[in-house]
């Protein structure tokens, strides 16, 4: 962990994300504008909430900041790097080196065990799963407090259990921003607590910054930095105790 | 190799589905297989039996030109009379070194020069027409196995010996080292029966008398002179591209099996045309059940393929991922079908009167065309997956 951390200080000087008027359109002939003119800057480390109502654009969002969707106009760099130059091979690289996901559903791949969806990151990135992955598959795993489970199937796994290996996962290749998409959104309200708790943890101790997006205000108000977003603006961005 | 690996543990987590499309391809594999083992094992028998008496290539002497029995100086007449020079007494100049080329052109293996005549065959008071044959034993062997067919006596041509079918020697009430008597016109040789041979056919069982070069040359008097040159070829079905090597190298006349078969080749060449129907199409139907149900596998896993790329999983291997399922299906169900196939022909052949064996080139052939197969059935839903827009995946529509 420590290893991650002063790789991610060591490039403190540049800005981890920043987004400038960017917009994003659906629709051929109906044009659906969902997103219009963001601007926004993440540094390294931080824990921010991203808030708003159903239907706002957070997922929207999310999925540009993650290089899963590229804006319709505006620019994104990410590390320094405007993705909008990039093609869809080197957002695909970028992407499995500096980003983590977590997401609601679709947690896991049921055809591989738990430690190996850990590993899998690493897999991709590499081309295929080698041995030196495992030790620190298993040691992310114990830290999400599931270490003896590592030869289990995700289906004998809890929804919470399966959680928790969503994050071990998405912090194997010690990327500098993970982003989570309502992580903890279909999980009763102590094993979210327990969830969060992980991602609060991780931020904490090995400087990796998270992007989660949330329904719920009592989480938002435990991150350090709050977006909200309605109609497809950023309409409060600061401390929790200002925004909510 | 992340590609086969995460293909085979889809294969073994989708069981029902992966057993379905195996079943469809062993099922398509053992069809091809029973049926290109039967369809080949009745034309070898076929072949076979025309060509266990019949040399591939005949080389036979030069036609000398027709020639005009007269030929008018006025350029006004057109007409002329040609007449065919008499077929028998025709000498074959140089045959020797026609043998030498023969030999030396790629695809013959064997050759035999023979002198073939007629001739009258007595014994006591009985008399047969018969053809002589004259050849070196140790190459007549290699043109028509006799040896194989021999059911008394030995494969001998010795000066004085001749081997005779089983039908004439019943004809002529002879047996294995009785003498007998042939003659033609005003030439006899008295020759003792050194073995007796059954090769099935009429014309060969009831009519051949087979002595040495020497000894029908001299019956014949064709002394130092030969008929024909008989070659084998290493594959039958190019025999007449040989007899033209052969015919273009020595300006001779060079006549192929195909040639006198050409019935029996049109059959066996429209019997190719409809197992290669039956072929395709039942590899057609193998190809469209995995396609479906690899589709059906690609939906299903949508969201996994859109984690997997979110993650960093190449494009690439997302279409390696799928091509490779389909190629495990192809293998695999080769290895199935083509033993159940084989197993099915063994059951076969214990009714049928030719052999049927499922060979190793038929397996091969079995795999690759199995293995194309898979492929080419995995090719539509891989690159469906790998096209998949991955946010939309994870959302799970679109
Ligand atoms: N691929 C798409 N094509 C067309 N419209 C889309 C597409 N994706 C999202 N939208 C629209 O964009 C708007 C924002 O959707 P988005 O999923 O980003 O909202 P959200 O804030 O994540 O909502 P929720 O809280 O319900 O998850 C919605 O009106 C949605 O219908
Ligand atoms: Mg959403």
């Amino acid at each position: 962990m420590s290893e991650a951390n002063e790789a991610n200080e060591a490039r403190a000087g540049e800005r981890l994300l920043e987004l400038e008027g960017v917009t994003k359109s659906f629709g051929d002939e109906v044009v659906v504008e969902v997103l219009h003119g963001i601007d926004l800057t993440l540094e390294r480390g931080e824990l921010a909430a991203l808030i708003g109502p159903s239907g706002s654009g957070k997922s929207t969002l999310l999925n540009l900041l993650g290089l899963l969707d590229r804006a319709t106009a505006g620019t994104l760099r990410l590390l320094g790097r405007d993705v909008a130059t990039l093609d869809d091979a080197a957002l695909t690289a970028l992407r499995g080196e500096s980003l983590g996901f977590i997401f609601q559903f679709h947690h896991l791949i049921p055809a591989l065990s738990v430690v190996e969806n850990v590993m899998m990151p690493a897999a991709a990135v590499n081309g295929g799963f080698t041995a030196s992955m495992r030790p620190k598959a298993e040691a992310l795993l114990e830290a999400v407090g599931i270490g003896e489970r590592a030869d289990s199937w995700p289906r004998e796994l809890s929804g919470g259990m399966q959680q928790r290996v969503a994050v071990a996962r998405a912090l194997m290749n010690d990327p500098p921003l993970v982003l989570a998409d309502e992580p903890t959104g279909n999980l009763d309200t102590e094993t979210s607590d327990q969830v969060f708790e992980l991602l609060q943890r991780f931020n904490a101790e090995s400087g990796t910054g998270f992007l989660i997006v949330t329904h719920d205000p009592d989480l938002a108000g435990r991150c350090d930095r709050v977006l909200q977003l309605v109609d497809g603006r950023l309409v409060a961005d600061g401390p929790p105790d200002e925004v909510l | 190799m992340l590609a086969p690996t995460l293909a085979w543990r889809f294969l073994r987590d989708g069981r029902a589905q992966t057993l379905l499309i195996l079943a469809g391809a062993t099922v398509g594999v053992a069809a091809f297989v029973f049926v290109s083992a039967i369809i080949v094992g009745l034309q070898e028998n076929l072949v076979d039996k025309t060509l266990g008496s019949q040399a591939h290539l005949t080389v036979l002497p030069e036609e000398p030109p027709p020639r005009p029995l007269y030929e008018a100086a006025a350029p006004t007449l057109y007409a002329r009379r040609i007449e065919e020079p008499a077929p028998r007494r025709r000498p074959f100049d140089q045959w020797q070194r026609a043998l030498r080329t023969l030999e030396a052109t790629p695809g013959v293996v064997a050759a035999c020069p023979k002198v073939t005549g007629s001739a009258l065959a007595i014994r006591g008071g009985a008399q047969e027409g018969v053809t002589v044959v004259g050849a070196d034993a140790a190459r007549l062997r290699r043109i028509v196995d006799l040896p194989r067919y021999l059911v008394e006596g030995r494969y001998r041509l010795g000066s004085g010996e001749a081997l005779i079918g089983d039908d004439l020697a019943d004809e002529l009430g002879v047996r294995l080292g009785d003498p007998l008597r042939l003659t033609t016109e005003g030439r006899d040789a008295d020759v003792r029966i050194a073995g007796i041979f059954d090769v099935g056919q009429q014309a060969l069982d009831g009519r051949w008398v087979v002595l040495s070069l020497r000894g029908a040359q001299t019956l014949l008097d064709r002394v130092g002179d030969v008929t024909a040159i008989d070659a084998t070829v290493e594959g039958i079905f190019e025999a007449d591209a040989v007899a033209e090597q052969v015919a273009a190298r020595t300006g001779l006349e060079v006549e192929s099996w195909i040639d006198r078969n050409q019935q029996l080749l049109t059959a066996l060449k429209s019997q190719d045309q409809s197992t290669l129907m039956i072929r395709v199409f039942v590899m057609l139907a193998v190809a469209m059940g995995i396609a479906s149900v690899l589709v059906v596998s690609v939906v299903q896993r949508r969201g996994q393929i859109g984690i997997l790329r979110a993650i960093g999983t190449k494009q690439r291997t997302v279409l390696a991922i799928f091509l490779w399922q389909g190629a495990f299906i192809g293998v695999v169900g080769a290895v199935l079908g083509t033993a159940i196939g084989a197993a099915f022909t063994q059951l076969l052949e214990r009714v049928t009167f030719f052999p049927i064996t499922v060979g190793p080139r038929l397996a091969l052939m079995a795999m690759l065309i199995s293995l194309g197969t898979g492929l080419a059935s995995a090719i539509l839903p891989a690159r469906r997956a790998a096209r998949m827009d991955p946010a939309a995946a994870i959302r799970g529509d679109g």
